[in-house]
Protein backbone atom coordinates (compact mmCIF):
# COMPACT_ATOMS: atom_id res chain seq x y z
CA UNK A 1 0.00 0.00 0.00
CA UNK A 2 2.81 2.52 0.54
CA UNK A 3 4.62 1.40 -2.55
CA UNK A 4 1.23 2.88 -4.17
CA UNK A 5 0.84 6.09 -2.17
CA UNK A 6 4.68 6.47 -2.92
CA UNK A 7 4.25 5.86 -6.93
CA UNK A 8 1.27 7.88 -6.97
CA UNK A 9 3.33 10.74 -4.93
CA UNK A 10 6.46 10.87 -7.42
CA UNK A 11 4.12 10.75 -10.37
CA UNK A 12 4.68 13.90 -12.84
CA UNK A 13 1.50 15.19 -14.61
CA UNK A 14 1.81 16.87 -17.42
CA UNK A 15 0.30 20.54 -16.88
CA UNK A 16 -0.80 21.04 -19.87
CA UNK A 17 -2.89 18.41 -20.72
CA UNK A 18 -5.63 19.55 -17.89
CA UNK A 19 -6.32 22.56 -20.20
CA UNK A 20 -7.02 20.67 -22.73
CA UNK A 21 -9.28 17.62 -20.91
CA UNK A 22 -10.85 21.30 -19.63
CA UNK A 23 -11.73 22.69 -22.77
CA UNK A 24 -13.07 19.35 -23.96
CA UNK A 25 -16.05 19.64 -21.56
CA UNK A 26 -17.45 22.80 -20.10
CA UNK A 27 -17.42 25.56 -22.38
CA UNK A 28 -19.34 28.45 -20.48
CA UNK A 29 -16.96 29.48 -17.88
CA UNK A 30 -15.32 32.34 -19.36
CA UNK A 31 -18.20 34.92 -18.56
CA UNK A 32 -18.57 34.01 -15.07
CA UNK A 33 -15.35 34.71 -14.03
CA UNK A 34 -14.55 38.30 -13.36
CA UNK A 35 -11.04 37.46 -12.04
CA UNK A 36 -8.79 36.30 -15.38
CA UNK A 37 -7.39 33.31 -13.89
CA UNK A 38 -5.28 31.98 -16.88
CA UNK A 39 -6.78 28.76 -18.07
CA UNK A 40 -3.51 26.25 -17.19
CA UNK A 41 -3.38 28.00 -14.06
CA UNK A 42 -6.78 26.76 -13.07
CA UNK A 43 -9.53 24.30 -13.02
CA UNK A 44 -13.14 24.60 -12.58
CA UNK A 45 -14.69 21.33 -11.18
CA UNK A 46 -17.70 20.92 -13.36
CA UNK A 47 -19.24 19.45 -9.98
CA UNK A 48 -18.79 21.72 -7.46
CA UNK A 49 -18.33 24.40 -9.64
CA UNK A 50 -15.30 25.95 -7.63
CA UNK A 51 -11.72 27.02 -9.06
CA UNK A 52 -8.74 24.96 -8.27
CA UNK A 53 -5.51 25.99 -8.98
CA UNK A 54 -3.68 23.47 -11.55
CA UNK A 55 -0.70 22.60 -9.31
CA UNK A 56 -3.36 21.86 -6.04
CA UNK A 57 -5.61 19.45 -8.64
CA UNK A 58 -2.71 17.95 -9.91
CA UNK A 59 -0.83 16.72 -6.73
CA UNK A 60 -4.25 15.57 -5.93
CA UNK A 61 -3.89 13.39 -8.88
CA UNK A 62 -6.54 15.69 -10.13
CA UNK A 63 -9.06 14.81 -8.12
CA UNK A 64 -11.19 17.96 -6.83
CA UNK A 65 -9.90 18.96 -3.39
CA UNK A 66 -13.51 20.20 -2.54
CA UNK A 67 -16.26 17.61 -3.97
CA UNK A 68 -14.14 14.25 -5.25
CA UNK A 69 -14.86 14.97 -8.75
CA UNK A 70 -11.79 12.61 -10.29
CA UNK A 71 -11.51 14.97 -13.60
CA UNK A 72 -10.66 13.35 -16.74
CA UNK A 73 -7.03 12.22 -16.83
CA UNK A 74 -4.64 11.49 -20.43
CA UNK A 75 -4.52 7.22 -20.98
CA UNK A 76 -0.72 7.78 -20.35
CA UNK A 77 -1.28 9.48 -17.07
CA UNK A 78 -3.75 6.21 -15.82
CA UNK A 79 -1.24 4.21 -17.16
CA UNK A 80 1.29 5.61 -14.93
CA UNK A 81 -0.84 4.85 -11.93
CA UNK A 82 -2.51 1.75 -12.48
CA UNK A 83 0.41 -0.28 -13.41
CA UNK A 84 3.76 -1.87 -12.78
CA UNK A 85 6.28 0.80 -13.91
CA UNK A 86 8.03 -0.39 -17.69
CA UNK A 87 5.29 -3.54 -17.76
CA UNK A 88 3.34 -2.10 -20.90
CA UNK A 89 3.88 -4.21 -23.93
CA UNK A 90 1.37 -1.94 -26.36
CA UNK A 91 -0.88 -3.71 -28.88
CA UNK A 92 -1.90 -2.32 -32.25
CA UNK A 93 -0.07 1.16 -31.86
CA UNK A 94 -0.20 1.83 -34.86
CA UNK A 95 -3.97 1.52 -36.08
CA UNK A 96 -5.67 3.94 -37.55
CA UNK A 97 -8.75 4.59 -38.56
CA UNK A 98 -10.17 4.90 -42.18
CA UNK A 99 -13.43 6.74 -43.65
CA UNK A 100 -15.93 3.75 -44.15
CA UNK A 101 -18.52 6.22 -44.66
CA UNK A 102 -17.21 8.75 -46.45
CA UNK A 103 -17.79 11.72 -43.83
CA UNK A 104 -16.73 15.29 -45.08
CA UNK A 105 -13.75 16.61 -43.21
CA UNK A 106 -13.66 13.18 -40.84
CA UNK A 107 -9.97 12.75 -42.77
CA UNK A 108 -8.64 16.23 -41.78
CA UNK A 109 -10.16 16.05 -38.31
CA UNK A 110 -8.47 13.11 -37.48
CA UNK A 111 -5.15 14.27 -39.00
CA UNK A 112 -5.51 17.14 -36.47
CA UNK A 113 -5.98 15.60 -33.63
CA UNK A 114 -3.32 13.16 -34.12
CA UNK A 115 -1.02 15.90 -34.17
CA UNK A 116 -2.32 17.62 -31.66
CA UNK A 117 -2.57 14.69 -28.96
CA UNK A 118 -0.34 13.23 -30.50
CA UNK A 119 -3.09 9.74 -30.17
CA UNK A 120 -3.80 7.65 -33.06
CA UNK A 121 -7.64 7.17 -31.78
CA UNK A 122 -9.29 7.16 -28.59
CA UNK A 123 -7.90 3.73 -27.16
CA UNK A 124 -4.88 2.52 -25.77
CA UNK A 125 -4.10 -1.66 -25.28
CA UNK A 126 -1.33 -4.11 -24.28
CA UNK A 127 -0.56 -6.19 -21.53
CA UNK A 128 1.03 -5.43 -18.90
CA UNK A 129 1.37 -6.20 -15.06
CA UNK A 130 -0.08 -5.18 -11.61
CA UNK A 131 1.68 -5.85 -8.46
CA UNK A 132 3.52 -8.97 -10.80
CA UNK A 133 -0.25 -10.26 -12.22
CA UNK A 134 0.22 -10.55 -15.77
CA UNK A 135 -3.16 -8.65 -17.24
CA UNK A 136 -4.41 -6.79 -20.56
CA UNK A 137 -5.43 -3.63 -19.85
CA UNK A 138 -7.33 -0.68 -22.20
CA UNK A 139 -7.53 2.48 -21.65
CA UNK A 140 -9.70 4.97 -23.22
CA UNK A 141 -8.85 8.45 -23.68
CA UNK A 142 -11.63 11.32 -24.14
CA UNK A 143 -9.32 14.22 -25.48
CA UNK A 144 -9.35 12.21 -28.80
CA UNK A 145 -12.81 13.16 -29.91
CA UNK A 146 -14.64 12.57 -26.74
CA UNK A 147 -13.58 8.85 -26.44
CA UNK A 148 -16.19 8.05 -29.54
CA UNK A 149 -15.93 4.21 -30.22
CA UNK A 150 -15.11 3.78 -34.32
CA UNK A 151 -13.40 1.45 -35.58
CA UNK A 152 -10.10 1.84 -34.25
CA UNK A 153 -11.86 1.10 -30.36
CA UNK A 154 -13.91 -1.17 -31.47
CA UNK A 155 -11.00 -3.45 -33.07
CA UNK A 156 -8.30 -2.47 -30.70
CA UNK A 157 -10.96 -3.66 -27.60
CA UNK A 158 -12.08 -6.79 -29.19
CA UNK A 159 -8.80 -7.79 -29.89
CA UNK A 160 -7.79 -7.16 -26.13
CA UNK A 161 -10.60 -9.44 -25.43
CA UNK A 162 -9.59 -12.13 -28.11
CA UNK A 163 -6.03 -12.02 -26.41
CA UNK A 164 -7.24 -11.75 -23.12
CA UNK A 165 -9.48 -15.47 -23.95
CA UNK A 166 -6.46 -17.05 -26.13
CA UNK A 167 -4.11 -16.27 -23.33
CA UNK A 168 -5.94 -16.86 -20.49
CA UNK A 169 -5.41 -13.47 -18.55
CA UNK A 170 -7.86 -11.04 -17.50
CA UNK A 171 -9.04 -7.88 -18.69
CA UNK A 172 -9.43 -4.89 -17.31
CA UNK A 173 -10.77 -1.87 -19.15
CA UNK A 174 -10.77 1.82 -18.29
CA UNK A 175 -13.94 3.39 -20.10
CA UNK A 176 -14.44 6.72 -21.09
CA UNK A 177 -16.66 7.52 -23.72
CA UNK A 178 -19.26 10.11 -25.15
CA UNK A 179 -20.53 7.37 -27.21
CA UNK A 180 -20.71 6.81 -30.95
CA UNK A 181 -18.55 7.64 -33.44
CA UNK A 182 -21.02 9.83 -35.71
CA UNK A 183 -18.46 9.93 -38.33
CA UNK A 184 -18.89 6.46 -39.15
CA UNK A 185 -22.30 6.14 -39.29
CA UNK A 186 -23.39 2.20 -38.87
CA UNK A 187 -19.70 1.08 -38.99
CA UNK A 188 -19.61 2.50 -35.25
CA UNK A 189 -22.87 0.93 -34.22
CA UNK A 190 -21.87 -2.29 -35.32
CA UNK A 191 -18.42 -2.09 -32.90
CA UNK A 192 -21.53 -2.18 -30.02
CA UNK A 193 -21.74 -5.84 -31.05
CA UNK A 194 -18.17 -7.15 -32.18
CA UNK A 195 -16.90 -5.82 -28.30
CA UNK A 196 -19.69 -7.12 -26.56
CA UNK A 197 -19.31 -10.15 -28.47
CA UNK A 198 -15.40 -10.06 -27.59
CA UNK A 199 -16.51 -9.88 -23.99
CA UNK A 200 -18.46 -13.40 -24.04
CA UNK A 201 -15.53 -14.76 -25.93
CA UNK A 202 -13.48 -13.81 -22.66
CA UNK A 203 -16.17 -15.66 -20.67
CA UNK A 204 -16.16 -18.37 -22.41
CA UNK A 205 -12.65 -19.01 -21.47
CA UNK A 206 -12.94 -18.22 -17.62
CA UNK A 207 -11.20 -15.13 -17.60
CA UNK A 208 -12.28 -12.02 -15.62
CA UNK A 209 -12.96 -8.77 -17.20
CA UNK A 210 -13.19 -5.94 -14.98
CA UNK A 211 -14.51 -2.10 -16.22
CA UNK A 212 -13.70 0.78 -14.23
CA UNK A 213 -15.90 3.36 -15.51
CA UNK A 214 -13.73 6.97 -15.63
CA UNK A 215 -15.32 10.25 -16.49
CA UNK A 216 -17.52 10.55 -18.85
CA UNK A 217 -18.91 6.33 -19.57
CA UNK A 218 -21.94 7.10 -22.03
CA UNK A 219 -23.85 6.43 -25.14
CA UNK A 220 -23.01 3.39 -27.08
CA UNK A 221 -20.03 2.15 -24.79
CA UNK A 222 -22.24 1.85 -21.71
CA UNK A 223 -24.80 0.21 -23.62
CA UNK A 224 -21.78 -2.71 -24.74
CA UNK A 225 -18.49 -3.44 -23.14
CA UNK A 226 -18.42 -1.08 -20.16
CA UNK A 227 -22.12 -2.59 -18.83
CA UNK A 228 -20.67 -6.02 -19.01
CA UNK A 229 -17.75 -6.06 -16.43
CA UNK A 230 -17.96 -9.54 -14.24
CA UNK A 231 -16.79 -6.64 -11.80
CA UNK A 232 -17.98 -2.45 -12.40
CA UNK A 233 -15.43 -0.33 -10.40
CA UNK A 234 -16.40 3.59 -11.06
CA UNK A 235 -14.33 6.57 -9.91
CA UNK A 236 -16.30 8.66 -8.03
CA UNK A 237 -18.26 11.10 -9.03
CA UNK A 238 -18.17 10.98 -12.68
CA UNK A 239 -21.10 10.64 -15.36
CA UNK A 240 -22.09 7.68 -15.72
CA UNK A 241 -25.48 6.61 -18.26
CA UNK A 242 -26.77 5.79 -21.88
CA UNK A 243 -28.95 8.81 -22.89
CA UNK A 244 -27.04 12.45 -22.30
CA UNK A 245 -28.44 14.22 -19.93
CA UNK A 246 -30.09 17.14 -21.60
CA UNK A 247 -31.54 15.25 -23.89
CA UNK A 248 -33.51 13.73 -21.17
CA UNK A 249 -34.37 17.56 -19.65
CA UNK A 250 -34.87 18.23 -23.36
CA UNK A 251 -38.06 15.59 -23.00
CA UNK A 252 -39.24 16.02 -19.83
CA UNK A 253 -39.08 20.09 -19.52
CA UNK A 254 -37.12 20.54 -16.66
CA UNK A 255 -33.67 20.07 -15.05
CA UNK A 256 -32.85 17.03 -13.42
CA UNK A 257 -31.03 16.65 -10.09
CA UNK A 258 -27.13 17.11 -9.59
CA UNK A 259 -26.26 13.37 -8.83
CA UNK A 260 -28.58 11.96 -11.77
CA UNK A 261 -26.11 9.61 -13.70
CA UNK A 262 -23.62 9.52 -11.00
CA UNK A 263 -21.59 7.01 -9.79
CA UNK A 264 -23.16 7.15 -6.74
CA UNK A 265 -26.32 7.01 -8.84
CA UNK A 266 -25.19 4.01 -10.65
CA UNK A 267 -24.26 2.33 -7.18
CA UNK A 268 -28.03 3.07 -5.98
CA UNK A 269 -29.81 1.73 -8.67
CA UNK A 270 -27.98 -1.77 -8.84
CA UNK A 271 -25.59 -1.16 -11.72
CA UNK A 272 -21.69 -0.66 -10.04
CA UNK A 273 -19.91 -2.94 -7.86
CA UNK A 274 -17.82 -0.68 -6.50
CA UNK A 275 -16.65 3.12 -6.73
CA UNK A 276 -12.77 3.36 -5.60
CA UNK A 277 -10.65 6.05 -5.72
CA UNK A 278 -8.29 6.92 -7.87
CA UNK A 279 -5.65 6.83 -4.86
CA UNK A 280 -6.52 3.22 -4.07
CA UNK A 281 -7.45 1.97 -7.88
CA UNK A 282 -4.48 0.04 -8.33
CA UNK A 283 -4.45 -1.43 -4.84
CA UNK A 284 -8.10 -2.51 -5.32
CA UNK A 285 -7.42 -4.46 -9.13
CA UNK A 286 -4.33 -6.40 -7.67
CA UNK A 287 -6.64 -7.32 -4.99
CA UNK A 288 -9.83 -8.40 -6.80
CA UNK A 289 -7.38 -10.14 -9.32
CA UNK A 290 -5.72 -11.91 -6.11
CA UNK A 291 -9.15 -13.28 -4.77
CA UNK A 292 -9.83 -14.73 -8.71
CA UNK A 293 -6.91 -16.70 -7.92
CA UNK A 294 -4.60 -14.76 -10.51
CA UNK A 295 -0.99 -14.98 -9.33
CA UNK A 296 2.17 -12.52 -9.55
CA UNK A 297 4.17 -13.53 -12.52
CA UNK A 298 7.21 -15.35 -11.51
CA UNK A 299 10.41 -12.85 -11.60
CA UNK A 300 12.85 -13.17 -13.83
CA UNK B 1 -33.58 -8.51 -56.06
CA UNK B 2 -35.02 -6.18 -58.50
CA UNK B 3 -35.11 -2.35 -57.09
CA UNK B 4 -38.19 -0.64 -58.91
CA UNK B 5 -37.84 2.61 -56.31
CA UNK B 6 -34.67 4.30 -56.27
CA UNK B 7 -35.63 6.96 -54.06
CA UNK B 8 -33.73 9.11 -52.07
CA UNK B 9 -32.93 8.90 -48.52
CA UNK B 10 -35.13 11.79 -47.05
CA UNK B 11 -37.63 10.13 -49.76
CA UNK B 12 -37.50 6.69 -48.09
CA UNK B 13 -37.29 9.23 -44.65
CA UNK B 14 -40.81 10.06 -45.72
CA UNK B 15 -41.73 7.12 -46.67
CA UNK B 16 -41.29 5.13 -43.17
CA UNK B 17 -43.22 8.04 -41.68
CA UNK B 18 -46.25 7.32 -43.91
CA UNK B 19 -49.01 6.84 -41.61
CA UNK B 20 -49.85 4.11 -43.54
CA UNK B 21 -46.84 2.03 -43.51
CA UNK B 22 -47.52 -1.71 -42.47
CA UNK B 23 -46.56 -2.23 -38.51
CA UNK B 24 -45.51 -5.31 -37.20
CA UNK B 25 -49.10 -5.69 -35.72
CA UNK B 26 -50.65 -5.72 -39.71
CA UNK B 27 -47.95 -8.42 -40.71
CA UNK B 28 -47.89 -11.09 -37.60
CA UNK B 29 -51.14 -12.44 -39.21
CA UNK B 30 -50.33 -12.28 -42.87
CA UNK B 31 -47.09 -13.89 -42.21
CA UNK B 32 -47.65 -16.33 -39.09
CA UNK B 33 -50.53 -19.21 -38.76
CA UNK B 34 -50.69 -18.65 -35.52
CA UNK B 35 -49.11 -16.07 -32.20
CA UNK B 36 -49.59 -16.41 -28.75
CA UNK B 37 -48.21 -13.08 -27.26
CA UNK B 38 -46.77 -13.71 -23.57
CA UNK B 39 -45.91 -10.83 -21.57
CA UNK B 40 -43.50 -9.39 -18.77
CA UNK B 41 -39.42 -9.75 -18.14
CA UNK B 42 -40.19 -11.56 -14.88
CA UNK B 43 -38.12 -8.31 -12.99
CA UNK B 44 -40.32 -5.15 -13.67
CA UNK B 45 -43.30 -4.97 -15.87
CA UNK B 46 -44.19 -5.31 -19.39
CA UNK B 47 -43.02 -3.42 -21.80
CA UNK B 48 -45.84 -2.12 -24.92
CA UNK B 49 -42.89 -1.34 -27.31
CA UNK B 50 -41.52 -4.44 -27.70
CA UNK B 51 -44.02 -7.57 -27.72
CA UNK B 52 -42.70 -11.44 -27.70
CA UNK B 53 -44.20 -14.64 -27.99
CA UNK B 54 -44.59 -18.13 -29.32
CA UNK B 55 -45.42 -17.96 -33.31
CA UNK B 56 -45.50 -20.47 -36.21
CA UNK B 57 -44.73 -19.67 -39.87
CA UNK B 58 -45.32 -22.20 -42.47
CA UNK B 59 -45.78 -25.34 -39.18
CA UNK B 60 -42.21 -24.08 -37.84
CA UNK B 61 -42.49 -23.16 -34.33
CA UNK B 62 -40.55 -19.92 -33.57
CA UNK B 63 -40.46 -17.17 -30.69
CA UNK B 64 -41.05 -13.79 -32.29
CA UNK B 65 -39.62 -10.44 -30.95
CA UNK B 66 -40.99 -7.39 -32.00
CA UNK B 67 -40.82 -3.66 -31.92
CA UNK B 68 -44.04 -1.94 -32.04
CA UNK B 69 -45.25 1.10 -33.86
CA UNK B 70 -48.20 2.63 -33.55
CA UNK B 71 -51.22 3.19 -36.62
CA UNK B 72 -52.31 5.90 -34.84
CA UNK B 73 -51.70 7.90 -31.74
CA UNK B 74 -53.64 5.76 -29.49
CA UNK B 75 -51.28 2.66 -30.36
CA UNK B 76 -48.67 5.24 -29.91
CA UNK B 77 -48.68 5.97 -26.87
CA UNK B 78 -49.20 2.45 -25.68
CA UNK B 79 -46.34 1.47 -27.42
CA UNK B 80 -44.53 4.57 -26.74
CA UNK B 81 -43.69 5.37 -30.56
CA UNK B 82 -41.72 1.95 -30.18
CA UNK B 83 -39.26 3.31 -28.22
CA UNK B 84 -38.24 0.83 -25.06
CA UNK B 85 -37.53 0.97 -21.94
CA UNK B 86 -34.74 -1.67 -20.12
CA UNK B 87 -37.60 -3.86 -19.11
CA UNK B 88 -38.49 -4.35 -22.75
CA UNK B 89 -35.38 -5.31 -23.77
CA UNK B 90 -35.35 -7.95 -21.28
CA UNK B 91 -38.32 -9.46 -21.85
CA UNK B 92 -36.89 -9.77 -25.15
CA UNK B 93 -33.35 -11.95 -23.83
CA UNK B 94 -36.16 -13.71 -21.30
CA UNK B 95 -37.98 -14.79 -24.66
CA UNK B 96 -35.17 -15.54 -26.72
CA UNK B 97 -33.52 -17.55 -24.08
CA UNK B 98 -36.70 -19.61 -23.87
CA UNK B 99 -36.56 -19.75 -27.64
CA UNK B 100 -32.72 -21.52 -26.93
CA UNK B 101 -33.98 -24.44 -24.25
CA UNK B 102 -36.73 -25.13 -26.78
CA UNK B 103 -34.53 -25.34 -29.74
CA UNK B 104 -36.64 -22.99 -31.34
CA UNK B 105 -35.55 -19.90 -33.64
CA UNK B 106 -35.94 -16.66 -33.15
CA UNK B 107 -37.68 -14.17 -35.31
CA UNK B 108 -36.89 -10.21 -34.60
CA UNK B 109 -38.65 -7.49 -36.20
CA UNK B 110 -36.61 -4.18 -36.13
CA UNK B 111 -39.12 -0.68 -36.36
CA UNK B 112 -37.62 1.87 -33.56
CA UNK B 113 -36.18 5.53 -33.73
CA UNK B 114 -34.22 4.20 -30.59
CA UNK B 115 -34.22 3.39 -27.18
CA UNK B 116 -36.32 5.51 -24.49
CA UNK B 117 -34.29 8.14 -23.16
CA UNK B 118 -35.94 9.37 -20.08
CA UNK B 119 -35.29 9.14 -16.06
CA UNK B 120 -37.10 6.09 -15.45
CA UNK B 121 -35.16 3.95 -18.72
CA UNK B 122 -31.62 5.28 -16.78
CA UNK B 123 -33.29 4.49 -13.50
CA UNK B 124 -33.72 0.79 -14.29
CA UNK B 125 -30.36 0.45 -16.46
CA UNK B 126 -31.00 1.11 -19.74
CA UNK B 127 -27.13 0.59 -20.54
CA UNK B 128 -27.15 -2.05 -18.94
CA UNK B 129 -30.43 -4.09 -20.33
CA UNK B 130 -28.99 -3.10 -24.44
CA UNK B 131 -25.48 -4.53 -23.23
CA UNK B 132 -26.69 -7.44 -22.01
CA UNK B 133 -28.86 -8.08 -25.18
CA UNK B 134 -26.22 -7.40 -27.65
CA UNK B 135 -23.81 -9.93 -25.88
CA UNK B 136 -26.30 -12.80 -24.69
CA UNK B 137 -27.84 -12.70 -28.51
CA UNK B 138 -24.16 -13.57 -30.01
CA UNK B 139 -23.98 -16.57 -27.81
CA UNK B 140 -27.58 -17.69 -28.50
CA UNK B 141 -27.67 -21.74 -29.23
CA UNK B 142 -30.46 -21.15 -31.87
CA UNK B 143 -30.81 -19.72 -35.31
CA UNK B 144 -31.60 -15.71 -35.03
CA UNK B 145 -33.05 -13.84 -38.07
CA UNK B 146 -33.80 -10.27 -37.99
CA UNK B 147 -35.94 -7.97 -40.27
CA UNK B 148 -35.62 -4.05 -40.14
CA UNK B 149 -39.56 -3.34 -41.17
CA UNK B 150 -39.02 0.95 -41.07
CA UNK B 151 -36.58 2.58 -38.96
CA UNK B 152 -33.44 0.94 -37.20
CA UNK B 153 -32.29 3.26 -35.00
CA UNK B 154 -29.06 2.95 -32.91
CA UNK B 155 -28.33 0.69 -29.65
CA UNK B 156 -31.97 0.44 -29.29
CA UNK B 157 -32.53 -1.38 -32.62
CA UNK B 158 -29.37 -3.31 -32.21
CA UNK B 159 -30.56 -5.27 -29.25
CA UNK B 160 -32.56 -7.05 -31.39
CA UNK B 161 -30.53 -6.91 -34.40
CA UNK B 162 -27.76 -9.57 -33.36
CA UNK B 163 -28.37 -12.38 -35.60
CA UNK B 164 -27.27 -14.88 -38.26
CA UNK B 165 -28.82 -12.54 -41.10
CA UNK B 166 -30.48 -9.54 -41.37
CA UNK B 167 -32.24 -8.24 -44.05
CA UNK B 168 -33.89 -4.58 -44.64
CA UNK B 169 -37.28 -3.84 -46.49
CA UNK B 170 -36.05 -1.71 -49.27
CA UNK B 171 -37.07 1.53 -48.29
CA UNK B 172 -35.90 1.13 -44.45
CA UNK B 173 -33.05 3.02 -42.81
CA UNK B 174 -30.74 1.28 -40.24
CA UNK B 175 -28.49 4.12 -38.44
CA UNK B 176 -26.38 5.07 -35.96
CA UNK B 177 -28.63 7.43 -34.76
CA UNK B 178 -31.37 9.07 -36.20
CA UNK B 179 -31.04 11.57 -38.88
CA UNK B 180 -32.41 14.32 -36.53
CA UNK B 181 -30.03 12.88 -33.45
CA UNK B 182 -26.98 13.05 -35.63
CA UNK B 183 -27.84 16.70 -37.01
CA UNK B 184 -28.31 17.96 -33.61
CA UNK B 185 -25.26 16.50 -32.16
CA UNK B 186 -22.92 17.26 -35.21
CA UNK B 187 -24.40 20.12 -36.41
CA UNK B 188 -26.39 21.52 -33.37
CA UNK B 189 -29.21 21.55 -35.36
CA UNK B 190 -31.26 18.97 -35.57
CA UNK B 191 -34.00 20.82 -38.35
CA UNK B 192 -30.75 19.62 -40.67
CA UNK B 193 -32.30 16.13 -40.35
CA UNK B 194 -32.59 15.81 -44.43
CA UNK B 195 -29.28 16.72 -44.93
CA UNK B 196 -28.22 14.33 -42.57
CA UNK B 197 -30.42 11.48 -44.11
CA UNK B 198 -28.00 12.28 -47.64
CA UNK B 199 -24.59 11.68 -45.86
CA UNK B 200 -25.03 9.11 -42.89
CA UNK B 201 -25.36 6.40 -45.34
CA UNK B 202 -28.51 4.15 -44.06
CA UNK B 203 -30.14 2.80 -46.75
CA UNK B 204 -30.69 -0.83 -47.60
CA UNK B 205 -28.34 -0.58 -50.26
CA UNK B 206 -25.43 1.32 -47.60
CA UNK B 207 -26.03 -1.87 -45.26
CA UNK B 208 -25.28 -4.53 -48.02
CA UNK B 209 -22.26 -2.84 -49.39
CA UNK B 210 -20.91 -2.06 -45.38
CA UNK B 211 -21.33 -5.80 -44.65
CA UNK B 212 -24.11 -5.24 -41.98
CA UNK B 213 -27.22 -6.80 -43.75
CA UNK B 214 -27.18 -9.83 -45.54
CA UNK B 215 -30.24 -8.96 -47.95
CA UNK B 216 -32.92 -6.84 -49.15
CA UNK B 217 -36.64 -7.40 -49.00
CA UNK B 218 -38.12 -5.53 -51.54
CA UNK B 219 -41.48 -3.38 -51.47
CA UNK B 220 -44.15 -2.88 -54.21
CA UNK B 221 -44.21 -0.16 -56.14
CA UNK B 222 -44.84 3.27 -54.15
CA UNK B 223 -43.73 1.71 -50.72
CA UNK B 224 -44.35 -1.20 -48.28
CA UNK B 225 -48.38 0.95 -47.86
CA UNK B 226 -49.53 0.49 -51.26
CA UNK B 227 -49.89 -3.36 -51.29
CA UNK B 228 -49.01 -4.66 -47.22
CA UNK B 229 -49.66 -8.31 -48.34
CA UNK B 230 -47.70 -8.48 -51.24
CA UNK B 231 -44.84 -7.21 -48.74
CA UNK B 232 -45.76 -9.94 -46.05
CA UNK B 233 -45.34 -12.23 -48.84
CA UNK B 234 -41.91 -11.05 -49.15
CA UNK B 235 -40.96 -10.81 -46.17
CA UNK B 236 -42.48 -14.36 -44.98
CA UNK B 237 -40.15 -15.92 -48.25
CA UNK B 238 -37.40 -14.40 -46.95
CA UNK B 239 -38.27 -16.06 -43.78
CA UNK B 240 -39.10 -19.73 -44.62
CA UNK B 241 -35.88 -19.74 -46.91
CA UNK B 242 -33.63 -18.26 -44.31
CA UNK B 243 -34.87 -20.69 -41.25
CA UNK B 244 -34.36 -23.90 -43.78
CA UNK B 245 -31.12 -22.45 -44.51
CA UNK B 246 -29.79 -21.65 -40.66
CA UNK B 247 -31.49 -24.86 -39.07
CA UNK B 248 -29.68 -27.02 -41.20
CA UNK B 249 -26.33 -25.65 -39.54
CA UNK B 250 -24.63 -27.21 -36.85
CA UNK B 251 -25.32 -25.04 -33.78
CA UNK B 252 -21.33 -24.29 -33.35
CA UNK B 253 -20.36 -23.48 -36.88
CA UNK B 254 -23.95 -20.91 -36.99
CA UNK B 255 -22.45 -19.63 -33.67
CA UNK B 256 -18.72 -18.97 -35.52
CA UNK B 257 -19.90 -17.59 -38.50
CA UNK B 258 -22.78 -15.10 -36.32
CA UNK B 259 -19.13 -13.85 -34.30
CA UNK B 260 -17.61 -13.88 -38.04
CA UNK B 261 -20.12 -12.02 -39.24
CA UNK B 262 -19.76 -8.60 -37.08
CA UNK B 263 -16.22 -9.47 -35.79
CA UNK B 264 -15.13 -8.09 -39.69
CA UNK B 265 -17.33 -5.04 -39.74
CA UNK B 266 -14.93 -2.13 -39.25
CA UNK B 267 -12.62 0.31 -41.51
CA UNK B 268 -8.91 0.78 -40.29
CA UNK B 269 -5.31 0.03 -41.61
CA UNK B 270 -1.86 -0.64 -39.61
CA UNK B 271 0.71 1.75 -40.62
ZN1 LIG C 1 -15.39 19.79 -7.28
Amino acid sequence: MLEDLLDVVKLRFNVNSASDAEKDGEKDEKKENPVEIPKDLAFKCPRCLNMIMTDELVKNLKVCPECGYHSRISSEERLNLTIDKGSFIEFDKDMVSKNPIDFPGYDVKQSELREKTSLKDAVITGECKIRGIRCVIGIMDSRYMMASMGSVVGEKITRAFEYGAEHKLPVIMFTASGGARMQEGIVSLMQMAKTSGAVAKLSEARQLYIAVMTDPTTGGVTASFASLGDIIIAEPKVVIGFAGRRVIEGTIKQRLPDDFQTSEFMLEHGFVDIIAERKTMRRTLAHILKLNGYKPAEEV
Amino acid sequence: MEMNNKLTPPERLDLIRDKDRPTVRDYIPMIFDEFIELHGDRYYGDDRAIIGGLASIKGIPVTLIAEVKGRNLNENKESNFAMPHPEGYRKALRLAKQAEKFHRPVICFIDTPGAFCGVEAENRGQGEAIARNIMEFMTLKTPVISVVLGEGGSGGALALGVCDKLAVLENSIYSVISPRGFASILWKDGGREREAASIMKITAEDMLELGVAEEIISEPFGGAQNDPSETAENISEFLLKTLKEKMAIDIDVLLNERYTKFRKIGEFEEQ
